[in-house]
């Protein structure tokens, strides 16, 4: 068992994970400084006899201080968060090398199609493998979602990436992968009683083996 | 004439002769309402309990006879193993009920409609058979949808969001009468809520006895009308949205349905639109109510008072445009992601200064832990941790990774269980006395407190570590993955925790209940609260006040240098006090 986020698959894993230790950091302190003085002021102010309560209405100037610094930390932390959001989501963050590869999801399985030996979606080298997703290392990975009945969730956690295959859209995800081996890819939006069982594998292979592979799949394919 | 009708007045504020069913079933007074409200959304509560310990069994050991499942049919657990389509309806009924039909009903249904009248000082609300129709067309959507549990398809498994078009397809669902009554059942909810808004606000604006200006609301009476405005400009919305979705059902009118040209991402932006204000809804009562006990408690102010108001403000406001917050991974456009994240962060801002000035008040008071103010402080201790934890997801991309985790679980309920519930323990106990005139036991609601507090923990922090592990929610058997297969422990402990928490509540029902016939007999002020209720006797009466009590001060003059004892009611004229001018409005 770990405790901790899973290990990095990917280039987003970088300044997602940083950010969340951004954020652990802020909340942590905020946390500590909460609760430590709600159990300081429990056991030092409670009730005796023959304690008198300080009668106050309030401290203008506290007040502000407490209200500036989370307005302050919070719009930080947003202009922060929104710079990797649209490196990550935005419109145009798509690399224009990316590999294409289209991924169709039904209930309650993944039927992932791959450009062929061409490169190129929708050309008649394309072919298809069921619940199985091939990704070379190193490079940009666009995948184009789309599903056949309802909504479901892509999902790859070291991968840190997660996009909603929504029915009627046609919705592009991408990632690049750092380091080789497999992985699993889940439906992370209840789609049906079949949910918990909407899973793929997912092989991150070396340039070398993810061409080896592709030829090899291409042929049986056509087969 | 005039002598006639004032006497006349005043015995009907004090002797009531109107039938059993008039009295205390088709009632129109507003205490009674509320104490309808209680005792239906307890039975409800439970009812959410008893399925979240179901779908506990079944992520703790899974594929295992369930003790006592047997007794479940065939189509939803064979032998007492829990089946697929079993489960995710378990998860779509705990989530509903726990929000439609226990915690808002238990925080508004019964305190805006118990307290309003009796902090604000006035006979009872200003349409009371309005009122009446808004207990009863709850209490049908809530028969409707207990009936949902038990038609033969099963009850609707789309999840309490109901997401389309898995909700709006019986082909896609499997579940057809199920899905339907879910709809008419949250679209009488909606009728129900919104029939009870309108009461409160116009109750708060028209009806408040003399000298009770604005700022001298308690917090309680501001977050309930802020509350009530989120109500009626949510609800409807939740309302057309359902009907729309019924009408896909069984008029196959196709809103929703991409396949013939509808929108699925339509129903996610108009349940937000609904549903951030919801949960806005669902904790303002109980930050309102929260700082009632905590100023009582601390013998003390509350402190800083406007900017409590205005935090509530503030948040009620918010609350209306965070809702694209949910589906920052929905494919919606991303731009939109960036302006519903700035919002949602500057949310933190009013939720820190209500923090703050808890503690504030807490601050050199003379703290008395009764079980009230043991509650309401867990509950700023817990509200702290759902809140911190929400500045996670409000981070966009963080999201795109916690997003539908059980880091999403572990938030929600610590906001609305170790927040809006731990403040309803609190309230409960709080007013009991003025409901029912008798006290409930100290030293069990003190067992309770702290065992609920323990189990509460154990129960919902680990959590946060499955949830950062990446594991999803709604799922069935989260060891299909075998990254989440070493997790397994970890949900063991999760759910015999929960086992232990839910036993844990049977002791709050026992002494409810006990001490509904066997409680002490409570004194008229039991807690030595300023509240204008507390001038009135235990229980109140009907038509509360013969005359409603003039009103010289806020409601927060504890320890005040002037008074004799630690309290000052709103209601006690002091020398230095002008009389106030007259009421606002006519009071009756």
């Amino acid at each position: 068992m770990h405790w901790w986020l899973p290990p990095k698959g990917s280039t987003f894993a970088g300044p997602i994970d940083g950010l969340f230790i951004a954020i652990l950091i802020i909340t942590g302190i905020a946390f500590v400084v909460v609760e430590s003085g709600l159990i300081w002021f429990i056991v030092r102010y409670r009730g005796r006899p023959g304690r008198k309560a300080f009668y106050t209405h309030g401290n203008t100037r506290a007040e502000v201080i407490w209200t500036a610094i989370p307005a302050v930390t919070m719009v930080a932390l947003g202009i922060i968060s929104n710079h990797y959001w649209v490196e990550i989501k935005g419109r145009n963050s798509v690399p224009p090398d990316a590999y294409p590869i289209a991924i169709h999801a039904k209930q309650f399985e993944w039927q992932v199609t791959y450009p062929g030996p061409d490169g190129q979606l929708g050309t008649a080298d394309d072919f298809t493998v069921r619940n199985q997703l091939h990704v070379p290392v190193g490079r940009p990975i666009v995948v184009h979602l789309s599903s056949e009945d309802v909504i479901h969730s892509f999902y790859v956690p070291q991968f840190r990436v997660r996009q909603d295959i929504v029915p009627g859209m046609d919705i592009r995800a991408w990632f690049q992968p750092t380091v080789a081996g497999t992985y699993e890819l889940g439906c992370s939006q209840l789609c049906g009683l079949g949910h918990y069982r909407m899973r793929a594998q997912v092989f991150v292979h070396t340039q070398e083996e993810f061409a080896a592979w592709m030829k090899q799949a291409a042929q049986e394919a056509t087969q | 004439m005039t002598t006639v009708a004032a006497t006349a007045h005043g015995a009907h504020a004090h002797h009531d002769d109107r039938p059993f069913i008039r009295k205390y079933i088709f009632s129109t007074d507003h205490k009674i309402i509320g104490i309808q409200f209680l005792f239906v959304s307890l039975f409800f509560l439970l009812v959410g309990g008893l399925l979240a310990m179901q779908m506990r069994w079944q992520l703790g050991f899974p594929g295992k006879p369930m003790p006592g499942g047997g007794i479940l049919p065939e189509t939803m657990a064979p032998g007492g193993v829990i089946l697929p389509e079993y489960y995710i309806q378990l998860v779509t009924m705990h989530g509903t009920f726990m929000v439609f039909f226990a915690i808002m009903p238990l925080l508004v249904g019964v305190y805006a409609n118990f307290l309003i009248p009796l902090k604000i000082g006035t006979h009872d609300m200003a349409f009371p058979r309005i009122n009446m129709w808004s207990f009863w067309s709850f209490f049908a959507a809530g028969l409707v949808m207990l009936a949902s549990l038990f038609v033969p398809d099963g009850a609707a498994r789309a999840g309490w969001t109901m997401y389309v078009p898995l909700s709006a397809r019986h082909d896609l669902s499997g579940a057809s009468l199920g899905q339907e009554l879910w709809s008419v059942s949250i679209i009488l909810v909606g009728l129900s809520s919104i029939l009870g808004s309108l009461n409160y606000i116009s109750t708060i604006i028209n009806n408040r006895a003399p000298g009770m200006t604005w700022f001298r609301l308690p917090l309680s009476v501001w977050s309930l009308f802020i509350t009530a405005i989120l109500g009626l400009l949510a609800l409807p919305v939740l309302s057309g949205a359902a009907i729309m979705l019924l009408f896909d059902q069984v008029l196959n009118t196709h809103f929703f349905d991409p396949a013939a040209g509808g929108q699925a991402l339509l129903w996610q932006h108009l349940f937000w639109f609904f549903g951030h204000p919801e949960v806005y809804i669902l904790i303002l009562p109980a930050m309102g109510m929260v700082s009632d006990i905590i100023a009582n408690g601390s013998r003390k102010p509350i402190f800083g008072y406007h900017s409590m108001v205005f935090a509530i403000v503030a948040i009620g406001f918010l609350g209306w445009i965070v809702w694209g917050h949910h589906m920052f991974v929905s494919g919606m456009n991303p731009t939109l992601g960036s302006s519903f994240m700035v919002s949602t962060l500057i949310i933190a801002v009013p939720s820190a200064v209500k923090v703050f000035n808890w503690m504030g008040t807490m601050w050199r008071g003379n703290l008395k832990f009764t079980v009230p103010m043991l509650n309401a402080t867990a509950f700023v201790a817990m509200f702290v941790i759902g809140g911190l934890s929400g500045i996670y997801m409000a981070a966009t991309p963080v999201d795109m990774f916690i997003h539908d985790t059980y880091f999403i679980v572990a938030h929600i309920h610590y906001v609305l269980f170790g927040g809006s519930l731990f403040a309803l323990f609190g309230a409960i106990v709080y007013w009991y006395p003025k409901m029912f005139g008798r006290m409930m036991s100290e030293r069990w609601g003190k067992v309770h407190f702290w065992l609920t507090f323990i189990f509460y923990n154990c129960t919902f922090f680990p959590m946060h570590i499955t949830g950062m592990a990446g594991e999803m929610r709604r799922l069935y058997d989260p060891n299909q993955y075998t990254f989440l297969q070493p997790y397994q422990p970890m949900r063991e402990f999760i759910s015999i925790s929960a086992f232990l928490l839910f036993a844990t509540q049977l002791i709050f029902f026992v002494n409810f209940w006990w001490s509904l016939f066997k409680g002490k007999k409570a004194e008229q002020n039991p807690w030595h609260d300023n509240g204008l209720e507390w001038s009135l006797p235990a229980p109140a009466p009907h038509g509360n006040w013969e005359k409603v009590p003039n009103v010289y001060r806020g409601p927060y003059e504890f320890s005040h240098p002037q008074a004799r004892e630690d309290y000052l009611p709103q209601y006690v004229k002091l020398p230095t006090d002008r009389e106030p001018a007259s009421a606002p409005a006519a009071a009756h």
